[in-house]
């Protein structure tokens, strides 16, 4: 997935000459053809991401298209007042590229893991944030990210993730797809959860439930009505995501579900990194492991809410697992 | 030295404001006033009629807080109506207590410091990517410069060789809670600047030949960014506001001081 964003960065970049790229102090060789082919329009300026942010605005206040790249924690947490002030209080065309959301970074420990990047940028007025599954719809995100209106942050996985969607399915930005159909319960995901949702939606359905799943990339702005309209026909609902669960999609999700105000009860669960600092090293899936953010867990709370959702199990229905 | 009629002029404009919206950054204003007086009378181009005019000079001014001196300037130059001086940081106002890029000829929003000078960075570097041969000027503030994104864009500028950009430095030496020696000393500061890769001038920011001088002979250097640091006096202009910490930021103004300040304007 990282590789293709670069790549689509250089392929963009040779259609278009509105398209800027801005490296921090990236690994050697990064975008060489794009460097070699296109000086004018490639920066490598420094572990200075204050000053990265302020000239892709610049830049993009006059009208170029700039794509940043570096790790996710200094695109979010390191310059966030730039990225309030100088790109979305400017509404500036820059597309951030976040290496290693979530816990890419598990040996390299807590100061490099982009555990908060989602919940970080979604306090922002007019960020547009997208996790995408695979490499496949990077591809697609990326050919959209050209010509949306104002900032993005694109999280970029680790690289050589499953493919888990199709190459000829469609994308927009903003847009929740639905992956599987079912009425027992809902499975959303963003980034690369999807593939723990789909794979658990297979598992149920030996088990005989019918469990559709939702991918949602992009967590601003939200889909709210494709995920209320999904909501709305099943009991149960589960968010996975490799983010903590305070103010990612199950954040977002759960205060979208709330103010729905359903009349019939709803079961919910996020399932994310709970509110610490990591404290392990490891590898990316061993934390993720550690926290439950697997197809496993996904299958095991699913079973016991739909469970508890089956009157003739007698359990009381406010009950909640998890 | 004292200030001529034009100058005394555009400091009534600041009391006006200040009367209005009974508050405001006075003190770090009326250091502005001639380097924006020269910059807008004399240096700039613009058209007042066009604010995004693509062939005008950018200035931004990245010590937002001094935007009373600049929404003078603007309204003078009728960017928009004077009438809106008098509706300062009011809620039905088009001006607040820091410029925002809603206002017709404010090139960013600022207010918080240290953004300007890496945004001047991305305009420079796009004239030149353009070849157009407008120029971009940043107005920082003294106390800004402890700030370590200007540094990151000192350093950028310098590397990128950006002639067309200039940073302007408004040294007043105070800042909010002392002086700047007593807070963050920015000496040897002119060192500073010429070891980022810049070519260095010192001047006195009240003198209009001496600014005027300045900024229609840049770059300083050929190859190198440039820096006019204006050697200023806090308040300039007022006698009670000059160098008093207490006018940095100013509220609580009587309708009797603000006489008296029009009165001390007036005589000059």
């Amino acid at each position: 997935m990282r590789k293709t964003s670069l790549d689509m960065v250089y392929e963009l970049a040779k259609q278009d000459k509105r398209i800027f790229f801005i490296g921090s102090d990236l690994g050697v060789g990064t975008l060489q053809n794009f460097k070699e082919e296109m000086p004018d329009r490639f920066f490598m300026e420094g572990i200075s991401e204050a000053n990265i942010i302020g000239m892709a605005a610049g830049l993009a206040m006059e009208g170029k298209i700039v794509y940043v790249n570096t790790i996710a924690t200094f695109l979010t947490r390191r310059v966030f007042e730039q990225v309030v002030i100088d790109l979305c209080m400017h509404r500036v065309n820059v597309r951030l590229l976040g290496n290693g959301g979530g816990l890419v970074y598990a040996p390299l420990g807590p100061t490099h893991e982009a555990i908060d990047d989602l919940a970080i940028l979604r306090a922002i007025p007019h960020m547009t944030i997208v996790a995408p599954a695979d490499a496949n719809e990077m591809r697609r995100l990326m050919l959209k990210s050209v010509d949306y209106p104002g900032p993005i942050y694109i999280r970029i996985a680790k690289g050589f993730e499953p493919v888990v969607t199709g190459e000829e399915v469609s994308f927009d930005i903003g847009k929740a797809f639905p992956m599987r159909e079912g009425t027992d319960a809902l499975i959303m995901t963003t980034g690369v959860t999807l593939r723990n949702g789909l794979e658990a939606s297979d598992q149920l359905a030996r088990q005989g439930l019918k469990v559709s799943v939702l991918h949602v990339p992009t967590l601003k702005p939200l889909d709210q009505s494709t995920i209320l309209k999904y909501a709305a026909k099943v009991p149960v609902i589960v968010t996975i995501e490799e983010h903590t669960i305070i103010g990612g999609l199950g954040g977002a999700v759960a205060e979208l579900l709330m103010e729905a105000n359903f009349s019939a009860p709803k079961r919910f669960k996020r399932i994310g990194i709970p509110d610490v600092f990591p404290e392990k090293y490891g590898s990316q899936s061993s934390l993720m492991a550690e926290y439950g953010i697997t197809t496993d867990n996904l299958v095991k709370v699913i079973t016991q809410f739909t469970q508890v959702n089956d009157p003739a199990k007698g359990c009381a229905p406010s009950r909640m697992w998890g | 030295m004292k200030l001529d009629k034009r100058s005394r002029d555009l400091r009534k404009m600041i009391v006006k404001m200040l009367q209005a919206g009974g508050r405001g950054h006075v003190g770090s204003a009326l250091s502005l006033v001639e380097i924006l007086r020269v910059l807008y009378d004399d240096v700039l181009r613009f058209d007042a009629g066009n604010p995004r005019w693509p062939q005008r000079d950018r200035c931004v001014l990245s010590k937002g807080h001094g935007c009373l001196a600049l929404y003078a300037i603007l309204a003078d130059k009728k960017f928009f109506s004077e009438t809106e001086l008098l509706k300062f940081s009011k809620t039905d106002g088009l001006l607040g207590g820091h410029p925002e890029i809603k206002v017709p000829g404010v090139e960013a929003s600022t207010g918080s410091l240290g953004h300007g000078l890496p945004i001047g960075v991305g305009l420079a570097i796009n004239a030149r990517y353009e070849r157009a041969d407008h120029r971009v000027f940043v107005i920082v503030g003294d106390g800004e410069c402890n700030e370590g994104s200007v540094w990151e864009a000192a350093l950028c500028a310098g590397k990128h060789r950006l002639s067309n950009l200039t940073v302007v430095v408004d040294y007043n030496k105070h800042q909010s809670y002392a002086t700047t020696f007593e807070v963050q000393d920015l000496e040897p500061f002119a060192d500073k600047w010429k070891a980022f890769g810049f070519g260095v001038q010192e001047i006195d920011g009240h003198n209009i030949e001496e600014l005027r001088h300045a900024f229609t002979r840049l770059p300083i250097e050929d190859q190198k960014p440039s820096v006019v640091i204006c050697h200023t006096v806090k308040g300039k202009g007022i006698s009670r506001a000059e160098n008093n910490l207490h006018w940095h930021h100013k509220n609580k103004v009587t309708e009797e001081e603000i006489q008296s300040l029009f009165e001390e304007l007036e005589v000059g």
